[in-house]
């Protein structure tokens, strides 16, 4: 009983992945031109993104817990949470990379979408080296995340407020003055694949970020013990 | 003329456009139907299971970890 109550949200998050795979190829999609099947990409692609957002949220959100209440676990879950949204992030645009070829007709359009994603995503590795720089750990902590509080901003404005602006063009759907998709590629077929694919990666990084963060909290918590035993035998 | 005139859009109208809507888009009906879809859904469905089972084995062995630790 207590694994379920544990571990229900790991499984709710395989099965709605699960689920978004057979459906994601056998469900019906409208018929329109140049996308043709590849609208299924809608499952696949950008899931990552929505789920890579709501993930580097929570690591703000630890990141701003571990300021106000000075907890190394704070530190360490938006670390690792982080990491987890990079991830997310890198085979966001990779995969729309291989999209953009075969309908747009590049590896790499101009378009403010895909540099916005690619600014925040450097602004993220920044993250990732600014940990890496610093040794002493009280203040990579608060470095950190403080930092990381600045990287969501951009990461909102880069991806969401500056792509639809009115001035920009842009290839992407409900951005640049294009309709949005709900109105014509989402239909409610899709819809009822695409949340809970959505739902289920979200849950998915959740699951990867709660791992790597329990290993780093258990080397924490050993080298910390073994720091005091050396104390304590000098 | 302008009779010439209305003619002329019609021809137009009944010529052009209707080429472009009667255009088939193409889909992957027959590799639905017959074409072994499902084995491609099938193979997906394991490669992602065997990714979930070994998350499973390493979330056990963390949680080893963590119980060997609070016990130390």
């Amino acid at each position: 009983m207590s694994l379920i109550k544990r571990h229900w949200w790991k499984v709710t998050g395989v099965l709605l992945v699960l689920y978004s795979i057979i459906m994601g190829f056998l469900g019906e999609v409208p018929r329109l031109p140049i996308l043709n099947e590849t609208i299924r990409n809608l499952y696949f692609h950008v899931t990552m993104w929505f789920a890579m957002i709501f993930i580097l949220g929570g690591s703000v959100f630890y990141s701003i817990r571990y300021l106000s209440k000075n907890q190394i676990n704070d530190d360490i879950r938006a670390e690792h949470m982080a990491n987890v949204g990079i991830l997310l992030g890198i085979l966001g645009i990779v995969t729309g990379s291989l999209w953009a070829r075969f309908t747009w007709g590049g590896w790499w359009v101009n378009d403010p979408k895909l540099n916005g994603a690619a600014i925040s995503l450097l602004i993220y590795l920044a993250y990732v080296v600014l940990r890496n720089s610093m040794d002493e750990e009280q203040r990579r902590a608060r470095v950190a995340a403080v930092y990381n509080i600045f990287a969501f901003v951009l990461l909102i404005v880069f991806l969401m407020v500056y792509p639809r602006m009115n001035r920009v063009d842009s290839l992407h759907p409900g951005n640049g003055g294009n309709p949005a998709f709900s109105s014509y590629d989402l239909d409610s077929n899709m819809r009822l694949v695409f949340y809970p694919a959505v739902i289920g990666w979200i849950l998915m990084g959740l699951w990867l970020a709660d791992l790597s963060s329990r290993i780093a909290k258990i080397r924490y918590k050993k080298l910390s013990m073994e720091a005091q035993i050396d104390t304590t035998v000098l | 003329m302008i009779k010439k005139f209305f003619i002329t859009i019609a021809c137009l109208v009944v010529f052009a456009f209707p080429s472009a809507a009667q255009q088939q888009i193409e889909m992957a009906d027959t590799f639905r139907a017959d074409g072994k879809i499902y084995v491609v859904v099938g193979i997906l469905s394991i490669v992602f299971a065997g990714i979930v089972l070994f998350l499973i084995r390493l979330e056990r062995k963390v949680s080893r970890l963590e119980k060997d630790q609070m016990s130390s």
